[in-house]
């Protein structure tokens, strides 16, 4: 069974089960849903692009979790102004 | 003397809070240790079947409360032990019979009697819950490894954190070993990453513990199963004891001599 299970590339249910919750309970533990954190993701993106260039698509918005702590990680790479790149 | 309360809890239902505290109980008592338990399910009680001291209610927590009785005729004694007394809920009231006051006053009252007060918390988030807290100096939150009794786990543990409850540590019931080594069961280390609190013990699943509740003896009357001895170990804990970890996903012989893990 193990074996099949390896040959079909299924995963354990164990790691589902970690997965699943890793996920559940940072949304638990913040009231935050997926829905309003991608809200905030375009508005953030709003605001930023009215004073620096950025690639919208390449914005990331995370939540980390440090032991029973949550933090906000944003990535936002910056796009090299063309401005500067004409000089 | 000036007993610590601790109280058992978990959110989710079945989780086998009564019988932790029974055995936890019993394991303390038998240290040595003055132990009353309190039943805080009203309404549901059961940790006097557990203990199998059903047939000598004659007051109940209620009782106490509402001052039918003194808080010494309420403790029924368990003659097995020299010093294990059980405080049960009444069964025909509800939780709205006791307020979080009221359980930080009797307990006020019973801290000189003794050293431990348990207190078995009824599964949810609400009145009973409240209740059970309200006294506690520690409190131990008690889940299995499966996705719905580590969720609420982690819901009571930030209800917990709220409320400046504490200390907080963790018992993972009903481990079945040859789940977790073949993938199907999260381990104690994945619980412990989920929900990054302090461990004080780990059950493993046992038989057992449905024949104790059958004959109301509970497990760590007898040291030999190996449920009662993770409940011993964790009494041990409470009384300041540096107790190994059994590796109970690790513990046939053969396993041991192949596997790299200690």
């Amino acid at each position: 069974m193990e074996f099949f299970n390896r040959m079909i590339g299924r995963k354990k249910s164990a790691g589902n089960a970690k997965e699943r919750l890793q996920l559940v309970l940072i949304h638990d533990r913040t009231d935050l849903a997926p829905s309003a954190l991608n809200a905030m993701k375009d508005e953030l993106i709003e605001v930023i692009s009215r004073y620096v260039e950025i690639d919208p698509t390449a914005v990331s918005i995370n939540i980390a979790k440090e032991g029973r702590s949550q933090r906000l990680v944003a990535d936002i790479p910056l796009r090299i102004s063309n401005r500067r790149r004409l000089k | 003397m000036t007993a610590k309360v601790a109280t058992v809890t978990s959110g989710k239902g079945g989780v086998g809070k009564t019988t932790a505290v029974a055995n936890i109980a019993v394991g303390l008592a038998s240290l040595g240790q003055r132990v009353v338990c309190i039943d805080g399910d009203i309404g549901l009680r059961n940790l006097d079947v557990v203990l199998g001291l059903e047939n000598r209610i004659v007051y109940d927590l209620v009782d106490v409360v509402e001052g039918r009785c003194r808080l010494r005729q309420a403790m029924i004694r368990d003659k097995r032990l020299p010093e294990l007394y059980l405080i049960p809920a009444s069964q025909t009231r509800d939780k709205s019979a006791v307020s979080p006051s009221d359980m930080v006053r009797l307990c006020d009252d019973l801290r000189q009697e003794c050293d431990w007060i348990l207190i078995d918390s009824p599964a949810g988030i609400e009145r009973g819950f409240r209740n059970s807290i309200a006294a506690a100096n520690l409190v131990l939150v008690m889940t299995n490894p499966e996705v719905s009794a580590v969720r609420d786990a982690d819901r009571v543990i930030g209800l917990l954190d709220a409320e400046e409850k504490g200390p907080v540590h963790l018992v993972i019931n009903r481990i079945k070993p040859s789940m977790v080594k073949r993938g199907d069961m999260l381990s104690v280390e994945d619980v412990l990453d989920l929900l990054a609190i302090h461990l004080i013990g780990i059950v493993p699943d046992d038989e057992n513990v449905i024949v104790a509740s059958n004959r109301g003896t509970p497990l760590a009357f007898d040291n030999k199963s190996k449920a009662g001895m993770a409940f011993h170990n964790i009494a041990r804990r409470l009384m300041g004891e540096d107790v190994p970890f059994v590796d109970v996903e690790n513990q046939g012989f053969l396993q041991r001599l192949f596997s790299g893990r200690k």
